[in-house]
């Protein structure tokens, strides 16, 4: 018996952290997949509204997307604090000929049998009134881009509420 | 010497947690799981000319009106958005067989029109709330038919089906200019 006792003496055994990086590094890459890095630089303030009746956007490539709202803080000294629509890193001063040219752009990089398939996601600020994005909405009408979704986020309560 | 010894010298590893660490640390901050959502909607075609003034029959169009205020008008009646989906839904079904009521799902009009001063986000709710109703429909009738919700389990010809008996008519007048910002 004082043969166990021997064993237990003496420091405590420390716990291998050898395979911690392998753990660390198997994270790393699931964040590194998930991640939706931003591409080019956010002018205005969105915030967008919560709804129910939501569909998931599919194809990232086939989707364009268009920001209505407030200039950021940064930008309200140029640009003041009306709503303005922006169109990749510029904002749009002339919407009908600005998004079209936007749209061709994009048309661009796309397969053109594609090309119906094409969705302009339309993230607006939940307090913008409704006239700028009408303008936006005649602009993408004028310019036969038909598929419109307007970006919102899932309202939990109201979800829940119905179940 | 040094360099003749038979196993090479070990680098040493301990850093890498710590590098990928920093690493992780930075993807977390970055990352944005929750992917692009929202609600889909087809514009209508573009003409120059003002569509011509159809003559509808007044029981098949539902017409909801949203003011600068964000008020709710609903066949000129002041209405609450909280039973909007309610009575979108009892006008295209229409159970009851009531006069006042869409005579049959496919002749509904729900005609909607929005000052250009209203919120987007009133705006964005009443749309929703009226996509629910349609929804909802497509869901009760899909049970009926093929007994199960109408989700991605049927197939494109059911989903079309569905869509026949029910068509989503949704008609978006030009909003009229009552308090914009500029």
């Amino acid at each position: 018996m004082a043969h166990f006792k021997k064993k237990r003496g003496n420091a405590t055994p420390e716990v291998s952290t050898a395979s911690l990086p392998d753990i660390i590094f198997m994270l790393l890459f699931f964040f590194m997949v998930v991640t939706v890095m931003r591409e080019g630089e956010r002018k205005v303030q969105v915030v967008v509204p919560q709804a129910t009746q939501l569909e998931k956007l599919e194809k990232k490539s086939l989707v364009n997307t268009i920001y209505i709202g407030r200039p950021t803080k940064k930008y309200q000294s140029i640009y003041g604090t009306q709503p303005r629509v922006q169109l990749d890193d510029k904002f749009s001063n002339h919407l009908d000929g600005d998004i079209a040219l936007f749209l061709e752009q994009h048309k661009l990089k796309v397969n053109e049998q594609l090309w119906g398939q094409i969705i302009t996601s339309i993230r607006a600020d939940r307090d913008v009134t409704m006239g700028i994005v009408q303008d936006v909405k005649t602009a993408l009408r004028k310019a036969n881009q038909l598929k419109i979704n307007y970006s919102a986020t899932p309202d939990a309560e109201k979800m829940n509420a119905m179940n | 010497m040094a360099r003749d010894k038979k196993s090479a010298p070990e680098v040493n590893a301990g850093s890498m947690a710590d590098i990928a660490f920093l690493l992780l640390i930075f993807f977390l901050v970055t990352t944005t799981i929750d992917a692009d959502k929202g609600i889909t909607v087809k514009l209508p075609p573009w003409s120059e000319e003002p569509p011509d003034p159809t003559k509808l029959n007044e029981r098949n169009v539902f017409s909801v009106l949203v003011n600068a205020n964000d008020q709710l008008l609903v066949r000129d009646e002041p209405a609450d958005i909280n039973n909007l989906r309610e009575r979108a839904k009892e006008f295209i079904a229409n159970p009851q067989g009531r006069e006042d009521l869409a005579a049959t799902p496919t002749k509904a009009i729900i005609s909607l029109k929005n000052d250009r001063g209203t919120t987007y986000k009133a705006y964005l709710n009443v749309y929703n709330e009226l996509k629910a109703a349609y929804d909802e429909l497509w869901d009760e009738e899909s049970q009926r038919m093929y007994g199960v919700p109408y989700s991605d389990a049927l197939t494109t010809d059911q989903k079309n089906a569905i869509k026949k008996k029910i068509p989503f008519v949704l008609s978006e007048a030009e909003p009229t200019s009552f308090g914009d910002e500029d």
